[in-house]
């Protein structure tokens, strides 16, 4: 108990301390905030184009296309062939009249298709693979491309396949962005701690000359660099929830034009606690390397 | 209580601040340390308060060698020894009465009871009406004083004052004797270096006398 009143009594005065030079202080948190909202920003981003994907297509699937005017019977035995095929898993039939019902429904092209007088559309197979990796699906498209039934093939997860290329190379410039920023973080909070020990140098010789433990000196840095990293994340939350929020204002009237329903995706609770759990946690670390660095320099003479 | 053996301490440099000291000083005991500025007597109370430690020899407080404490077992120590400096140490950035509550934030009292522990201290030296005041409004004999009262607050079983009575008149002196002379009477171990005459005539007692680091 009296150890918890304790860490409240160093809290407060923490926060006292904090409040004393607000100036400072501000800049401190603002910088940090700034420092962490890049890869944050980068994270929202590479969500957001994650989640579009997401919806798009699920699983990696092969389009057949049959040749118009093949008839009804001899689609059936297309359809039987392909079943016996070991490397499928199953087919779904998109017969041409339902294709066409679809596509008169569907948003942009509905003008466009309510002109047409008679069904453009093949016949066509959705193929579903047993094994979906990439050499698979292509090998098979190739094998589907022989077929002489077929007037086009398509590996319709090729794009996906692309994307999350991308996606992973962003995820990459991400990651070492938020690496190199952490560190930043590290040094800001480093030397905030390192100028709190040289100034206050009398105090930590009494406090040592009293029969202060180390841990009773180190407590007070540690609470600073803690709450100004968390409130250094609380900055960067700030930072990336506006901008999405003025952003995706933005970005509606501009999709609108495309008919798409892209926007940016504000940062999960999860997402949240982990940000500012983490900048509390690098603040806390930059103060610790601060305080074992500098604090057994001072002692009582 | 403290018990000297064959102590040597050699700074960096080659200065020998002690040279060959054995004494023992008994729980309880009031004891002067004399001796010129320079004669060792600050060097000694540094090494009762682990603050130094010897180059040779062995030196014994509450039965733990200085010579070979481990740094993790220093702040215990301490805790049992009050300081009492000639340049008082005290914090200008808050109260007397917080300076009071220092040690007891570190020895980790309850603030109810550290509170009324830190009235009771400052009551003894006469600064009790002075508690919310900064030290830097003090004067020298009154921020000897709270001083003291920092010192005495947490009880420690020994008191170290180095030139408590150094730049102050006789009055002030004197009244800051009485403070010890009361501590004595309950059971403390003092250990007290001065050069001033008419203390140790006034208030008599066990004399360590220094000369050039070794005790004459």
């Amino acid at each position: 108990m009296s150890a918890f009143i304790e860490h409240l009594r160093v809290l407060r005065a923490t926060l006292l301390r904090l409040l004393l030079t607000p100036n400072a202080t501000l800049l401190n948190v603002l910088i940090i905030g700034i420092a962490l909202s890049l890869p944050v920003g980068g994270y929202v981003i590479l969500k957001s184009v994650q989640s579009l994907t997401g919806q798009l297509t699920s699983t990696p699937q092969i389009s057949v296309f049959i040749k118009v005017g093949t008839g009804a019977g001899e689609v059936t035995r297309i359809g039987d062939k392909l079943k016996q095929n070991a490397k499928i898993d199953h087919i779904e039939f998109a017969p041409r009249d339902v294709a066409f019902k679809k596509l008169q429904q569907s948003t942009e092209l509905a003008e466009v298709m309510g002109d047409l007088s008679q069904n453009p559309l093949p016949d066509a197979y959705i193929v579903y693979p047993k094994t979906t990796d990439a050499t698979t699906m292509e090998s098979l498209r190739d094998e589907l491309k022989k077929w002489p039934q077929f007037d086009h093939v398509q590996l319709d997860s090729a794009w996906v396949h692309r994307l999350e290329a991308v996606l992973g190379f962003g995820r990459l410039a991400v990651a070492i962005l938020a690496g190199l920023l952490s560190f930043a973080l590290i040094a800001i909070t480093f030397n905030t701690i390192r100028l709190q020990i040289l100034t206050r140098r009398d105090e930590i010789e009494v406090a040592k000359l009293i029969g202060a433990t180390d841990a009773f000196i180190r407590r007070p840095f540690l609470y600073f660099g803690l709450i100004q990293g968390l409130l250094g994340g609380i900055a960067a939350w700030l930072i990336v929830s506006g901008s999405v929020l003025l952003l995706n204002h933005h970005l509606g009237d501009l999709v609108s034009v495309y008919a798409s329903e892209f926007s940016l995706l504000y940062l999960s609770i999860a997402d949240s606690v982990t940000l500012l759990g983490f900048s509390a946690y690098l603040g806390w670390l930059g103060a610790w390397f601060s305080v074992s660095q500098h604090l057994w320099q001072i002692e009582p003479r | 209580m403290i018990q000297f053996n064959q102590v040597y301490k050699r700074y960096p440099g080659g200065h020998e601040a002690l040279r060959d000291l054995s004494f023992e000083i008994t729980e309880g005991e009031m004891v002067y340390l004399t001796g010129h500025s320079g004669a060792g007597k600050s060097t000694l109370l540094k090494l009762i308060a682990a603050i130094e430690r010897p180059t040779s020899g062995s030196v014994l407080v509450k039965g733990q060698n200085i010579r070979s404490i481990k740094r993790e077992a220093i702040p215990a120590l301490r805790r049992n020894i009050g300081l009492i400096f000639q340049d008082h140490k005290l914090l200008f950035d808050r109260s007397a009465f917080d300076n009071v509550m220092l040690p007891l934030q570190i020895g980790g009292f309850d603030h109810r009871e550290s509170a009324k522990r830190a009235r009771a201290a400052l009551d003894k030296v006469g600064l009790l009406s002075r508690e919310k005041a900064n030290p830097i409004s003090l004067s020298g004999g009154e921020q000897q004083r709270l001083c003291i009262a920092r010192a005495i607050v947490n009880r420690p079983a020994i008191l170290l004052a180095d030139e408590p009575t150094g730049n102050l008149d006789s009055d002030y002196a004197n009244e800051i004797m009485h403070i010890f002379k009361s501590f004595h009477q309950v059971g403390v171990t003092l250990v007290i270096a001065t050069h001033a005459e008419n203390i140790l005539t006034q208030f008599p007692a066990r004399e360590l006398h220094l000369k050039q680091g070794a005790l004459l």
